[in-house]
């Protein structure tokens, strides 16, 4: 996917690819929008190649090239490895591509122009689907916060956005869309934002305003304005490309060990183990799911492998589900930083509201299908 | 590369590895002008919030925000230091 019509200066370690705030835009030269156009559909042809060859190839080196058995172990775990890693791969590419051009629209100023003056109940909804889209990473969670309430922006509605941006997070959407199809990724996408907006919803009916530190709300006096980028076309294409190579240029890693760690559960682990400690009948394993979850932290890309792998020996849809939200959405680096805005009270109100609406989404998934 | 002796560089960021990464990379395009200037950091999150970002790193030439939520390179900020 390397479109070599890019000059930019961004080489940028970072966890969000943020178009944020009025920078001295990357200025492209124009030699014609068409050019960009044609190098983008050239790009699309090589992916959809590429992609088509994964999975002959895989079986090929594997069992043919290294001469492993099919119905070995280590033949079922290469296999899987060596089929899953460029799959991934190249889905995260094309994904992080469409989420950059689509994030290149949102900006946080402008969000929070949008949820000024909103009402509690469209609040909670807006914010929530404002979450998914807007740029946005754990470390700028305190400015945001204070951002949003000193313009107004009701408390439980700050709360439905900073629950909704890293839950319901788009390269998990789209990798579970690869790998599951539509059904699984609606159902998360549902999910994540039912959670969002009522989480935020009873923790706006909790009024917890006094559990903000005192500092946050003398200084109420911003306005919510916001500079309009004018990026065009190409810019919007420089943006996808950067945020292609700032995201999946930090979390390949990750994938990588995702899928290694998948990899040894496909070949090792006995068909339906998991279904005994992990299934449906098993009630309290979605409060353990949840709280082996909570603590740990991982990349939503790196974790979707993982479950993957647990789904296919028999683990429930809603336990793995409750495991993978809790992993991704409640994390310990942004609670110490949300820390120093939210007294203890609320940050634990928060973690325990959030915590619960992820349980019952893995009851009623384990119930229901 | 005239007229730009005196400015004050400032890096907002409550100690992210993106902030140290904005730090270092504005040290050294002040390194590379030539510049007398120093960076200083901003770490307490209302000194930072008093400047109006919402995403962090934030760049501050002469007390006005010049950058937020990204890392600029060591060209960048030149670019933006020689306007």
């Amino acid at each position: 996917m390397g479109l070599p019509i890019i000059t930019t200066s961004e080489p940028a370690p970072a966890c969000c690819a943020g178009p944020a705030g009025s920078t001295p835009a990357a200025r492209t030269r124009h030699p014609g929008t068409g050019r960009t156009a044609l190098l983008l559909l050239l790009g699309l042809g090589a992916w959809i190649a590429a992609y088509a060859a994964v999975l002959p190839l895989s079986e090929w080196i594997t069992f043919r090239a290294i001469g492993l058995s099919p119905t070995s172990h280590l033949g079922q775990s290469i296999a899987f490895f060596l089929y899953d890693t460029p799959k991934v791969l190249l889905l995260l590419v094309l994904i992080v591509f469409v989420v950059g051009i689509i994030r290149s629209f949102f900006t946080a100023e402008r969000t929070r122009a949008i949820l000024a003056g909103k009402r509690e109940s469209v609040g909670n909804v807006l914010a929530a689907l404002l979450g998914v889209v807007t740029p946005f990473c754990s470390c700028s969670a305190v400015p945001l916060f204070i951002g949003f309430v000193e313009v107004g922006v009701p408390l439980g509605v700050t709360l439905s956005f900073l629950i909704s941006a890293p839950m319901v997070n788009e390269i998990a959407l789209v990798l579970l869309f690869g790998l599951f199809g539509w059904k699984v990724a609606a159902l998360y996408l549902v999910t994540g934002l039912t959670i969002a907006i009522v989480a935020g919803w009873v923790l706006g009916r909790m009024k917890l305003e006094r559990y903000v530190e005192s500092w946050v709300y003398e200084s109420m006096k911003a306005e919510a304005t916001f500079e309009k980028e004018r990026l065009g076309f190409q810019g919007r294409v420089v943006k996808g490309l950067e945020a292609v190579r700032e995201i999946v240029g930090k979390v390949w890693p990750w994938v990588v060990a995702g899928i290694a760690v998948g990899a040894g559960i496909h070949g090792y682990v006995p068909e339906g183990l998991l279904a005994a400690f992990m299934g449906k009948s098993a009630w309290w394993s979605v409060p353990a799911a949840v709280a082996i979850g909570v603590p740990m932290y991982s990349n939503a890309a790196g974790i979707i492998p993982v479950v993957e792998a647990l789904l296919g020996k028999g683990a429930a849809l809603g336990t793995v589900l409750a495991f993978m939200m809790s992993v991704i959405g409640l994390s310990l680096p942004e609670i110490v930083i949300l820390r120093k805005v939210l007294r203890p009270q609320l940050i634990a109100a928060f973690v325990g509201v959030v915590a619960t609406g992820i349980l019952m989404v893995g009851w009623m998934f384990n119930a229901v299908l | 590369m005239t007229g730009v002796t005196n400015v004050k560089i400032q890096v907002l960021g409550t100690g992210c590895a993106k902030c140290k990464q904005l730090t270092a990379n504005a040290e050294k395009a002040v390194a590379d002008l030539g510049l007398g200037a120093s960076v200083e950091k901003v770490e307490d999150i209302r000194e930072i919030m008093k400047y109006r970002v919402m995403t962090t790193p934030a760049l501050v030439v002469d007390g006005k925000v010049r950058s937020a939520g990204k890392v600029l390179s060591p060209e960048a900020v030149k670019e933006l230091l020689r306007q």
